[in-house]
């Protein structure tokens, strides 16, 4: 059976046709008869992927995640590396992100930019905020310092900030209301812009 | 015949099976076998938390005394597996609670571990002994106080690698004044300080310990006077050895390691002046395991270290040895049997130390019994695989890291096929392989037509077609793990080896080319497998059935669908329906 299989496989990528008369082949048996599934995925209406329309390249190395394959308590010790995780409102995930080899916050706009591709940065007289063009969602960026507050990216120096943050969270603005050491008098945050 | 002899009789000759394998044999020859087998196994190991349930568990073994359970997928290692994935403990905790009061050993890895878990530990089971915890998440030290304040009888606490929310160093001070049972203390994962008294007090009592791995914040004044409370040590790891060196620290630390004569493994060193290591010459002799790999010195310092080690078996250690001290190491010891170099700068695009594949080469000349590689490098030749394949035809585990992905044989630009064939051929009792580089289909026809005890295989930016993954999954007889990663592999080769499966323990597919729609009927003809797939963009019905799907997690279960999946996980079901938990 395997060999029948690999013939069938070898031939189609020689010949360039993606075949899709491929039955499914568990050995010895005769397949469950479910209804509506006769014979295997030979008629259940499958668009194999095509290969010629691959996926691209892999990015460069240093914005791969999870390679190389080191676990991160090496990383964060060896190198001068402080990797934080980065969380946004809304999203399952988290992602991490190493602080050392940004250097200045608008690199750090930049990689979660980046990391978080539905995101666009979006500048405001001096405001640093992310936002979200299918939704309209405005994101402004936001760490746990080392005393566990929250507080809002871009008020102390970028070495201060990379010594004292504990994790990054993208919130979305009307959470963000009251957070850090705003000060009412200041005319660039709380100004409602839209972007 | 089997018959005429009493249970009790057979349930003495049961007892001295300790192999899972054998049990299991044991237990399939007739229901009586089976029947008294399962009321003496003692020990249990658990590969796939989400494989069975622990009622089910539970009801075929009712006398356990040892569980050993993991979670996780092998590659949340590298943060693949999102946050909150799953591989919670609580649910087996809370369950051996009620039916196994007489529990002593739990040891799980990749787990997610509460607070909780550790204080419903601690309450439930009078005689607990042995807590170890390999790369878990989710406590803090006030979990490991619980530990500490209530386990009176525990021997071994090891949290090797997990990730623990450190709040403070208080929670060593909680082991009571009268306990003095710890055989085995592994703390080396943690950031605060402890009590530097509480420590000692607590060495001083416990006169059967054997394992003490310190943390960083220990600082190398201070190990003197640990060890000379403890000169029956056999593994030690010591925290930073940062301190500026001082001569009386300096022959403090050789007089406290002369006192140990039972010294057979060491680690630690984190950041560690060089001139420190002359401290640990008198041990050396009989050092068998020494993990050097946050010991960021410098070739010579290493191979001083290292020409004094005649037994060594086992070196764990950063690239900085570079070919040269591989060179030395290779000549120096003779028993060696794992050796495993991590990269010191792994995103520098440049070399930043003279490691080559010749340093790989070298060992595979010199030591006779090495049987377990981790290489981490930046080029690599099929010359060189080929020579280690012939050098080493007893190897078991080969994890070669090259770390630009897709390079090539770096001497003729040519895929490392041929290279990675020789080693499948040679070394016919391959249990483990990483491979990585340049890597067409052709190395897949190699591995599935060689590589016939191999258990588990990780591939990344590797082959060209479904034609490689096929040839693995219908070639390779004894594979019981598969995880890839960003590899042009696709439904035809999955849904052509569905069968195959349900043989394995896991299949992990990220970044691949496997289509929803074939992730359903993969679901649909497989009732025995759990097919899991894991996406950040939402319900996967909300794309056509061709979209690829980020993530595939394909395991066999006997416990059906999981009921915690977070809302990123979609199990793909019998009904050919996308089952929510």
């Amino acid at each position: 059976m395997s060999s029948e299989i690999t013939k069938e496989l070898l031939e189609s990528e020689t010949s360039g046709v993606l075949k899709t008369e491929l039955t499914l082949g568990l050995p010895g048996d005769s397949l469950v008869q479910k209804s509506g599934i006769k014979r295997g995925f030979s008629d259940v209406d499958l668009k194999l992927a095509n290969y010629d329309q691959a996926e691209s390249q892999p990015p460069p190395q240093a914005q791969v995640v999870g390679w190389p394959p080191v676990r991160s308590y090496r990383k964060n010790l060896i190198k001068n590396c402080k990797y934080v995780k980065v969380g946004v409102d809304g999203a399952p995930y988290l992602r991490k992100i190493d602080l050392e080899i940004l250097s200045s916050y608008q690199d750090l706009l930049t990689a979660m930019g980046d990391m978080f591709t539905c995101l666009t940065i979006c500048h405001v007289l001096n405001e640093r905020k992310l936002m979200d063009s299918a939704n309209g969602e405005e994101y402004v960026p936001t760490y746990e310092d080392k005393d566990g507050d929250w507080m809002l990216v871009g008020d102390v120096p970028w070495k201060m900030f990379v010594e004292s943050c504990k994790r990054l969270r993208l919130m979305t603005s009307s959470e963000a209301i009251g957070l850090g050491a705003a000060a009412p008098s200041t005319p660039s945050k709380g100004s409602s812009t839209s972007c | 015949m089997v018959y005429s002899f009493p249970e009790e009789v057979l349930e003495y000759v049961f007892a001295f099976l300790s192999s899972d394998k054998d049990r299991n044999a044991v237990s399939l020859v007739c229901k009586s076998w089976y029947e008294i087998e399962r009321w003496c196994r003692r020990r249990v190991f658990i590969g796939n938390c989400y494989a069975v349930s622990p009622q089910i568990m539970i009801r075929r073994f009712p006398e356990v005394r040892a569980v050993k359970i993991k979670g996780k997928p092998h590659f949340a290692d590298f943060n693949l597996v999102p946050e909150r994935w799953g591989a919670y403990v609580y649910p087996w905790i809370s369950a051996m609670a009620r039916s196994y009061p007489w529990l002593e050993e739990i040891k799980l890895k990749r787990m997610v571990v509460t607070d909780e878990s550790l204080e419903l530990i601690s309450k439930s089971f009078k005689n607990f002994k042995v807590l170890s915890l390999s790369s878990c998440e989710g406590f803090t030290t006030d979990g490991l106080s619980s530990i500490a304040a209530n386990c009176r009888n525990l021997r071994e606490l090891d949290l090797r690698e997990s990730e623990v929310e450190d709040l403070s160093g208080h929670w060593l001070s909680h082991f009571p004044d009268n306990f003095t049972s710890l055989v085995s203390l592994n703390m080396s994962c943690l950031g605060s300080e402890v009590s530097f008294s509480a420590l000692e007090r607590l060495i001083s009592r416990c006169p059967n310990l054997k394992t003490l791995r310190l943390n960083r914040a220990v600082p190398v004044e201070k190990l003197a006077s640990l060890l000379r409370r403890a000169p029956q040590l056999v593994e030690f790891g010591t925290g930073a050895c940062s301190t500026e060196i001082r001569t009386d620290i300096f022959s403090n630390l050789v007089e406290a390691f002369s006192g140990c004569k039972h010294l057979e493994s060491l680690s630690g060193f984190w950041d560690v002046v060089p001139a420190y290591l002359p401290a640990m010459y008198c041990v050396c002799s009989r050092i068998t395991k020494l993990n050097l790999s946050y010991a960021t010195v410098q070739s010579p310092d290493l191979v001083e270290l290292i020409s004094q080690c005649s037994n060594l078996k086992c070196l764990w250690v950063l690239d900085y040895i570079e070919d040269a001290g591989l060179k030395a190491l290779s000549s120096y010891c003779k028993d060696l049997q794992e050796l495993r170099v991590f990269p010191s700068d792994p995103y520098s695009a440049e070399p930043n130390v003279s490691l080559t594949e010749q340093g790989l080469v070298t060992v595979s000349a010199g030591c006779p019994k090495l049987q377990s590689v981790l290489y981490f490098c930046r080029q690599m030749s099929n010359a060189a695989l080929i020579a280690i394949a012939r050098n080493r035809p007893n190897l078991l585990r080969f994890r070669l890291c090259i770390i630009e992905p897709q390079a090539p044989d770096y001497l003729t630009l040519e895929p490392l096929d041929t290279g990675f064939g020789a080693i499948v051929e040679h070394c016919k009792e391959l249990r483990r392989l990483s491979l990585s580089g340049l890597l067409t289909d052709r190395v897949f026809e190699y591995i599935g037509t060689h590589a016939k005890k191999l258990e588990m295989l990780s591939l990344a930016f590797a082959g060209d077609s479904d034609l490689g993954l096929h040839h693995v999954l219908s070639g390779c007889e004894s594979l019981r793990k598969l995880e890839i990663r960003d590899c042009p592999f696709g439904d035809r080769a999955l849904l052509a080896n569905a069968a195959k499966l349900e043989t394995m323990r896991s299949l992990w597919m990220s970044s691949c080319s496997v289509s929803y729609g074939a992730c359903k009927l993969l679901g649909q003809k497989m009732p025995n497998l759990n097919v899991e797939v894991i996406d950040e963009r939402g319900p996967p019905d909300s794309r056509p059935e061709s979209i690829s799907v980020e993530k595939l997690y394909v395991y066999r279960t006997v416990a059906g669908p999981r009921a915690d999946k977070p809302d990123f996980v979609w199990t793909m079901d019998e009904d050919g329906a996308l089952r929510f938990s």
